[in-house]
């Protein structure tokens, strides 16, 4: 129970559903702040005790689990090292695999509970599988992908059925004083919202070259090559415009030589993506198959063929997509009118365009 | 449901009840003059004679205090702001103080540039007073006040108050003791012991919440933390709680007269307790001083085990107790008492407190054994994450 309306909701749920619950809420830093501001940051003290009072209101007992050193572990340092590694982490899915759903569910587990029960937007069919929740605006499934059949077996979604709005009401109607908390947004370890301030602190600052990758040409310089996402297009500091007048995005990241290249949008332009190992949330498949896949949270949806291939997935996407950073999750699509299925996802390792390369 | 955390708090004793309401409903401020206000007064100054006669005090050095808390503030900053010079600003405590003495202890430390100088306690938890006698020797000029605990919060030893008081005397040096796990718990003379200042608390011995008292010896000053009317002696302000003055008198003065026999009943279940446990569990580690310690204390580590972990399992079940005192935003650290009793970290995490009090019968034990034995086995599978 993070102190916000879905997990507070979740929980009243589960209890009506006829489960014995206890309310957890992770504490997650070990110095937190006393209070949150606005919609950033979590796991303040102020949050703590929003959870508390949910608990008491629907009548459950509540205790705090200390996680943050195995967050600090696993999802922090995981978050510094993909950065520093050219790549562009979720690490909100990060924790969903090596926190919620695995330490506290194994934690919990072990002291004779069942399941795990948070907020997500997402369902499980009667078949097992991972779907979409009704939600379309706050499906969480994506987040939730990288979850083993095992993990997803051990966790209950009672929010998958019902939008957002619907959840404030409850919350309102259950008496539930965190029903109008604003939604938290951004990486909730990184309490101003300054990821690149946040970044900057710990890897330090290394001056760099912003070069075309057409021409070689230097256009200008960074104190940091591990503040850049691939398709990010603001912040980069060039005072030329490019000769075509059109705004110039970051192509690639090469950490080894604090090199940053841009170009033109056309460049982002992907349409072969590559991942590492897969989890197969559903029957693993063998040859190639058609699907829909997703390249980050919230994001757009691409028909692909998807390939399994040399310990990886390899995704042959129908209409190009842009800007598509490495580290992110491809996640595996069955759509379906009972929510679509997540078969299967990996982290993206490579892309590539074959018209762009002139195939 | 079987109550193992009298430390934390334990319920008020009827008499304590029966004199808060008593007292509750009559009207009147003790500082006013009229009739009213002269009904409350002898009341207060009754509860005062009664708590001085039952402690070895004078009446003159009670100072009633809003909460123990208070009382262990107000005789440390109290006493080291009155006797601060710019050669004498060193504050002496101990590893194992309550947080009420040694966040007041730090609090000097950063902010008002005191020297602090923290002493060791053995494994069993007892303050080395070796180290103390050459501080003394070294340093005896420097000190302002020095502050130890009467008996620990979390293990429960007692510490030798009279022999560390009569070390100091010589250097001129007031000795503050929180005694609030000692009050009404184990013989406590306030004279005889040579402190200078000791503190309670209402609520650990049968009274209300919300009210504590320092014993300050007459001859000792302290610097006010509240200022206003300067109900009590100019040294604390604020009207005086009646009620809670009242009944917190009954408390002390029943829990000082029953104390020899409710120590004996209380050390004989404790002591079922600890063979109960150590049968039931046999690698656990019984921690404190086994023979000089709070009669209704009992303090174990479960090797492999979280606290949390067994606390949470065993409230499940019934059964409420306690991991240690200290716990900042609901995220337990390792206990520094038994960090400075030279645990690991992990053995500091994986320790429960079970303390009795006078409500505390056989049937308590018989449920902490019942569920005490699945509760380890399962926070053994979860371990220590």
């Amino acid at each position: 129970m993070s102190g916000g309306v879905d997990s507070a909701v979740a929980a009243a749920r589960a209890v009506e559903a006829g489960h014995d619950v206890t309310g957890v809420h992770l504490a997650l830093s070990k110095n937190p702040q006393t209070y949150r501001t606005g919609a950033r940051g979590c796991c303040t003290i102020e949050d703590s005790r929003d959870a508390r009072r949910a608990a008491d209101v629907i009548g459950i007992p509540f205790y705090v689990w200390d996680m943050a050193e195995r967050f600090h572990e696993d999802v922090v340092e995981d978050f510094y090292a993909e950065y520093a590694a050219g790549r562009t982490p979720n690490p909100c899915l990060r924790c969903n695999e090596k926190i919620k759903f695995a330490a506290v569910l194994d934690r919990a587990m072990a002291l004779g509970f069942d399941a795990v029960v948070t907020g997500h937007y997402a369902r499980k069919g009667d078949d097992g599988l991972l779907r979409r929740a009704v939600d379309p605006g706050k499906d969480q499934s994506y987040v939730l992908a990288v979850l083993t059949p095992a993990q997803l077996a051990g966790s209950l979604f009672p929010l998958g059925d019902t939008p957002k709005d619907q959840v404030r009401v409850e919350a309102e109607d259950r008496g539930l004083a965190v029903a109008r908390k604003p939604d938290s947004h951004d990486i909730c370890f990184i309490a101003d919202g300054d990821t690149s301030g946040f970044l900057k602190n710990k890897l330090g600052r290394k001056e760099g070259e912003i070069v075309d990758a057409a021409s070689g040409e230097v256009l200008g310089s960074h104190d940091g090559s591990h503040q850049f996402t691939v398709g990010q297009r603001h912040g980069l500091g060039l005072k030329r415009p490019a000769a075509d007048g059109k705004p110039r995005y970051v192509l690639s990241i090469t950490p080894v030589d604090n090199r940053v290249e841009v170009g033109p949008r056309e460049a982002l332009r992907v349409d072969r993506i590559r991942t590492g190992a897969p989890v197969w949330l559903a029957a693993e498949r063998t040859g190639p198959f058609e699907a829909e896949i997703q390249l980050r949270a919230h994001g757009e949806v691409y028909p692909a063929t998807v390939t399994p291939e040399d310990g990886g997935l390899t995704a042959k996407l129908h209409k190009p997509a842009y800007g598509v950073a490495a580290g992110q999750a491809l996640v595996v699509y069955e759509p379906s009118e009972a929510g679509d299925a997540v078969l299967a996802s990996g982290t993206i390792d490579s892309t590539s365009s074959v018209e762009a390369a002139g195939v | 449901m079987a109550y193992l955390d009298h430390a934390a708090t334990t319920p008020m004793l009827p008499q304590a009840l029966d004199a808060y309401v008593r007292t509750a409903r009559a009207l009147g401020n003790a500082s006013s003059l009229h009739g009213s206000g002269r009904t409350a007064r002898r009341t207060v100054e009754e509860a005062r004679e009664r708590i001085a006669e039952a402690l070895g005090a004078k009446p003159g050095e009670v100072i009633f205090t809003g909460s123990g808390t208070e009382a262990d503030n107000l005789a440390v900053k109290g006493v080291h702001w009155h006797r601060r010079t710019a050669a004498r600003n060193r504050v002496v405590t101990t590893a194992i103080e309550h947080h009420a003495v040694a966040d007041a202890v730090a609090w000097l430390g950063d902010h008002e540039k005191a020297d602090v100088t923290e002493l060791p306690v053995d494994k069993l938890g007892r303050v080395d007073t070796a180290v103390l006698a050459a501080l003394l020797d070294e340093r005896g000029t420097e000190i302002t006040v020095l502050t130890c605990m009467w008996a620990n919060n979390e293990v429960g030893t007692l510490q030798p108050i009279a022999e560390i008081a009569a070390m100091a005397e010589p250097h001129g040096i007031p000795v503050h003791t929180d005694a609030i796990q000692a009050v009404g718990h184990v013989p406590v003379d306030f004279a005889a012991s040579g402190a200078a200042a000791l503190a309670l608390s209402g609520h650990k011995l049968g009274g209300p919440t919300g009210t504590g008292a320092l014993i300050l010896r007459r001859d000792v000053k302290a610097v006010p933390l509240l200022h206003g009317g300067g109900q009590e002696r100019e040294i604390r302000s604020g009207t005086l709680d009646v009620p809670g003055i009242a009944s917190l008198a009954e408390a002390v003065a029943h829990a000082v007269r029953t104390q020899q026999v409710e120590s004996q009943r209380l050390a004989l279940l404790r002591d079922d307790l600890v063979a109960r446990i150590r049968e039931a569990v046999p690698d656990a580690v019984y921690n404190g001083d086994p023979e000089s310690r709070l009669p209704g204390n009992a303090h174990f580590s479960f090797p492999g085990c979280e606290g949390d972990a067994l606390l949470m399992l065993l409230d499940a079940a019934g059964v409420e107790c306690a991991t240690g005192s200290a716990c900042s935003a609901g995220i337990a650290q390792p206990s520094h008492v038994l960090l400075a009793m030279g645990a690991e970290a992990d053995d500091a995490r994986s320790s429960l407190r079970f303390t009795l009090g006078w409500p505390t019968t056989k049937a308590d034990i018989d449920a902490l054994v019942a569920a005490l034995p699945e509760a380890v086995r399962r926070a053994k599978t979860a371990g220590l994450s």
